[in-house]
This record gives structure tokens, sequence and C-alpha cells, in this order.
């Protein structure tokens, strides 16, 4: 899926983050909804709020579009205070709230006119792009139905098509694929990724799908109870959580008896665990490094290897480990 | 302030509202009963009846009739029985009702725009959008209030013509509106639709549906009814004086609920009732 020459935005310096959250904090009542966040998301960049409900993720969303005032702390958006300068926020960003939030009883065309208005698109353009919108969105030929008569699928991507007629240079997006059918998931993934990495957009993604998450974002915040439990790239993550490296190993003949203590004599191996009905064992190494060392050093002993896999970490682990780390 | 949103709210809000048939169907019911169904069945009546029972009815309200202040009461003056009875009835029992309209169909619109959008969880996309709180606070305020006015005046207008039509055998004349109706069409009725919504605004803030909301502002109905009665039993008779100082009173009332309305209808108070 291209996107139309209309999504090509400006990119900015990349000196200047786009989003910069210091300590930032919202409460209601005793309740600390989002807890001193700090953040910062850079231009062109897809940064995702990870988290369980109720961690603070769309809290964060309400209070970097200023619609929410924060209890303590500040954010720059655009270089601009939220509190002071919501509307002109606003101008620049696109936001898919978690719920499609459409009116049912009008149609698409209604409802994309309608938010084009208030995303202040002259008159003279609204149409054009709004037929560029359904097109884009493969909403043409239903745009006169109403939107109450749609697939779910459909009315995300006319959410999306919301989002986005306005050009904003910034896009918040609310569980994004939530209550999708795999395919319409899929469609608006690929769309997410077009936007970011073939456009330049930069786009905020809160979900609490890791899978997507780790599939779209360059780098996540992982909230728990309004707090940011751990900030980076996946690998960044990773390497803090498990600074030491499993290296998965399978022999095509029985293993030898003392195969472990063979590996366990070798420089940068930390622990050895044997899995002698699998003819498998796993080694805990300091790092990638020692591998190629521990592959020979077996040859050498006469083991027949298959394969050797050294042990990647998914965002669904790092999440997990995290929020047990929290409990 | 940018007009442009706050009439694409306006329209928004009324292609929804028209979409809605449980919200508009009773709001077209009650003009009908009051500007065809009322006049024709008080005109006809006293026509087809015999004219002592006319008259025995009229006995009963010779009474309020003497209590009418000398202006009024000259309206009457070398009246028939029959017209006697028309022009009380049709012009000064039937009057207050129409009251009801406004506030009604300003209710129906405001419940259904500022609740109901909470409601359907369309509220928060709209507050994403770069429009000020004032300009979705006079958007949706329009648009209820605009619908209110037009449909209350165009139900004057068949009211007006019903009655003149029916009647006319009777009187020879085209006599209708009276005096008094003139202010209650043009100072109370807006006063009235702005009451509507005014005080809807203020209850959609404490009800979570578009039925609670609907249900306690059509409340406002009683001050209606308060006045129908006083004026069954004469206490209280819309004059012109009555009128204009009563819309006087709704007026200040009007201002007071809005500017409470303004200070409360605040993107950060809305979103949190999410």
């Amino acid at each position: 899926m291209t996107l139309p020459p209309m999504f090509h935005v400006k990119q900015r310096s990349p000196m200047n983050p786009i989003i910069q959250a210091n300590n930032l904090q919202r409460h209601f009542g005793e309740q600390k909804a989002v807890d001193k966040v700090t953040f910062s998301v850079a231009p062109g960049e897809v940064f995702g709020l990870l988290g369980p409900n109720g961690a603070g993720k769309t809290t964060t969303v309400r209070l970097l579009n200023g619609i929410l005032p924060p209890s303590g702390g500040s954010a720059q958006v655009f270089g601009l205070d939220p509190t002071l300068h919501g509307e002109k926020i606003r101008r620049q960003t696109g936001v898919l709230t978690e719920t499609p939030a459409l009116y049912e009883r009008l149609s698409a065309r209604e409802n994309l006119e309608f938010f084009g208005i208030l995303q202040e698109i002259p008159e003279s353009n609204l149409r054009q792009r709004v037929d560029e919108m359904l097109e884009f969105f493969a909403l043409s030929s239903r745009a006169k139905d109403k939107v109450e008569t749609y697939s779910k699928g459909m009315k995300q991507r006319l959410a999306l098509a919301r989002a986005l007629i306005h050009e904003p240079p910034l896009l918040f997006l609310d569980e994004p694929t939530s209550g999708l059918d795999p395919e319409a998931a899929q469609q608006v993934n690929d769309l997410i990724a077009d936007l970011s990495h073939t456009d330049g957009q930069t786009v905020v993604m809160a979900t609490h799908n890791l899978f997507e998450a780790q599939r779209l974002c360059d780098r996540v915040a992982i909230m728990s109870k309004g707090k940011i439990l751990a900030l980076g790239s996946l690998e960044e993550l990773a390497r803090d959580l498990w600074p030491l490296t499993w290296v998965d190993i399978k022999f095509h003949t029985r293993l030898a008896k003392d195969v472990t203590g063979i590996l366990k004599a070798q420089r940068g191996v930390i622990e050895v665990w044997a899995d002698a009905k699998r003819d498998a064992l796993s080694a805990r190494v300091e790092n990638e490094d020692v591998i190629p060392d521990i592959v020979r050093h077996l040859v050498e002993h006469g083991a027949s290897i298959i394969r050797v896999n050294p042990r990647d970490y998914t965002l669904e682990d790092i999440y997990f480990a995290l929020q047990a780390r929290e409990e | 302030m940018n007009w442009r949103s706050i009439w694409a709210i306006v329209r928004k809000d009324l292609k929804e509202v028209r979409q809605n048939k449980a919200a508009w169907v009773p709001a077209i019911a009650v003009p009908l009963i009051f500007a065809i169904l009322m006049p024709v069945l008080f005109i006809v009546l006293p026509q087809i009846i015999p004219i002592e029972d006319v008259q025995r009815e009229l006995g009963d309200v010779a009474d309020l009739l003497t209590k009418l202040p000398p202006t009024m009461g000259a309206l009457f003056d070398g009246l028939g029985v029959e017209q006697m009875f028309i022009l009380y009835m049709t012009g000064f029992l039937l009057a207050p009702l129409f009251l009801i309209m406004p506030l009604m169909f300003s209710s129906v619109v405001g419940a259904d725009s500022f609740v109901g959008e909470r409601e359907r969880k369309t509220l928060e996309a709209l507050l994403y959008t770069p429009a000020t709180d004032m300009e979705l606070f006079l958007g949706k305020v329009l648009a209820a209030v605009i619908p209110a006015i037009s449909l209350s005046w165009l139900t004057y207008l068949v009211y007006i013509i019903v009655v003149n039509v029916a009647s006319f055998g009777l009187f020879g004349r085209i006599w209708f509106p009276l005096p008094t109706w003139w202010p209650m069409m043009f100072w109370l009725t807006p006063a009235f639709a702005l009451l509507g919504i005014s005080a809807t605004v203020l209850i959609s803030s404490r009800v979570k549906t578009f039925m609670e909301a609907y249900q306690l502002s059509a409340s406002l109905v009683v001050l209606v009814l308060a006045m129908v009665i006083g004026q069954v039993t004469g206490v209280l008779f819309l004059g012109v004086g009555t009128v204009l100082l009563t819309g006087s009173l709704i007026w200040i009332v009007d201002a007071i609920l809005i500017y409470v309305g303004i200070r409360n209808f605040k993107r950060s108070m809305l979103i949190t009732k999410l």
C-alpha cells in the first residue's frame, strides 16, 4: 500500500524531539493515572506506549494533546506547552481513539467532511481531500452509506482516515487494531508501517498488543500503574534485562557424558543445562562473541551439531519480565 | 471564533437528530396536536353542540372573564357566545401550552447532542479537534436553539392559519393572533428555547444517558403547567405586560444558566466523564 503525495510530511530537525515529557503527572483523586513519566519522541519515530489497561497510556495521549491538564511536571509537543497551546498542537496531531468514535448515523463522507472542517481544511480543498481519503482507504464505493452499516474493519479504516485527513505530522494511535479480525489488523499495521517508514510520519502508538509493537515500534515505553518501567529499543531493553546471552545447541548424536564439563571449562560460559532426552543443551554465555568458540570446541571434541540458536528475546519476554519484577 | 467550525457542529448535530426517530417523532406529534387538532376541536365544537351547553360551559368561565385586565376584556365586547368561547379557548387558554414546544424541542436536541454524543462514544474524537471549548459549546447550543425556535414559529404559523380559517365563518375576519401572542412568539418563545437547552447542558454534566437528560429537562414543563393553571384559575393572565415580564425573568435565568454551563463546559471535565 503506498500513500498519496499528500501524506509526505516535512521532516523536522532530528535535534529537536517532537515530544518531550518531563516528570509528567496526572492524578484523579488518590489514583495516579500518570506518575512522573519522562520520555521524548524524535521526528519520524514510531514510539510505543505499552502496558495493560489502566497503565496510563490513554491519559498520556490526552495530556500531550492538551485535552487534560497535568497535575505536575511538564510536556512540550512541537515545542509548545499542551496546557497553553492545546488548539495549536491539535492542528498538527491526528488521533485514532480506542473506539472508532464515528458518527454512525452519518455517512463516511459526512464524517470526513465534518472533521475536515473542524481541522480547518480550506473549503476549496475539502472535497478533494475527502475523496482522496475515501479512495485510499477503499471506502469510495460505500461513501454515502451510513457508518452503522460498516464492518469493524471499515470503521477502523474510516477512523484512521479521519485522523489523517489534515495531514498531521504527528499521529497518536490508541489501540489501533483493537477488536479487528487478523486481516483487518494486518491492513492497519501495514498502513502504520508505511506512514512511518515511507513517509517519515511520527507515530505514537498506545497498545497492549506486544507483537504489533515489536513489529512497528522503533522504541517503546513499558508502562504499569502510571509509571514507565522501561524505555528503549527492543535490543536495549533486552540487554538491560538480560546482560548474558542464552544459546541453544541441538546435536545430531547422543550427548557425550562429559559435554557439560567440556563447555563449563570454556572461557565466557557461565552455566550449562543439558537435555539428554532431546540431545540438546542450553548455555548461558557472557555475550554472542563467545558462541563461535563454543561451537569450535564442541566439534573438536567430536560433537555433531545440527543447530545453534542464540536466544532472541521478544518484546513479550521483556514485557512480562518487567511486569513480574514490578509485582 | 471560528464560525465555520461552529456551523459545522450545528449542521452535524441536526443531521444526527434527523436520523434519530426516537428524538424527533414526539417533537413533531405535539405541534400537530397543538396547531391543528386542538384549535379545530375548540372551533368546531361550539358550532356542533347545542348553544345551551356552550352557554353553560362559558358560564363557568364568566367569572374569569370579569377578572381579565380591561384591555383584554375589551376583546370580548360585542361577541356572540360561540365567538367568546372560541376566543377564550384558542386565544387565551391554549396560549401557555405553546411554550411547551420550544422547551421540548431544545431539550430533545440538547440531550441528544450533549449526552447522546457521550453515550455513543463520539465525544472523544470531537475533543481532539482544534475547535475551542467555546466553539464546541456554541455549536451545540445553536444546534438545539435554532430548530427549537424555528419549529415553534412554524407551529405558531400553522396555528394562526388554522384558527383563522376554521373560525372565519363565525368571525367573518382575520382576528388572530391576539396582541399577547406577538411578544409570546418573539420574546418568550426564544427565552424558553434557551431555558430548555441551558438546563439540559447543566443536567448533561450529571447524567449518563440521553433518556435521563431528556426526562430531567422535560420536567421544566412544570413551569408551563403552572402558567396554564394560573390562566385557568385566573391568577395569572398572559397579557402583553405579563409576557414581557415573564420573558425578561426567563432571559435572566437563561443568562445565569448559560454562564454556569460555559464554566462547566471544559474539555478536561468532559474527557474525565467518558
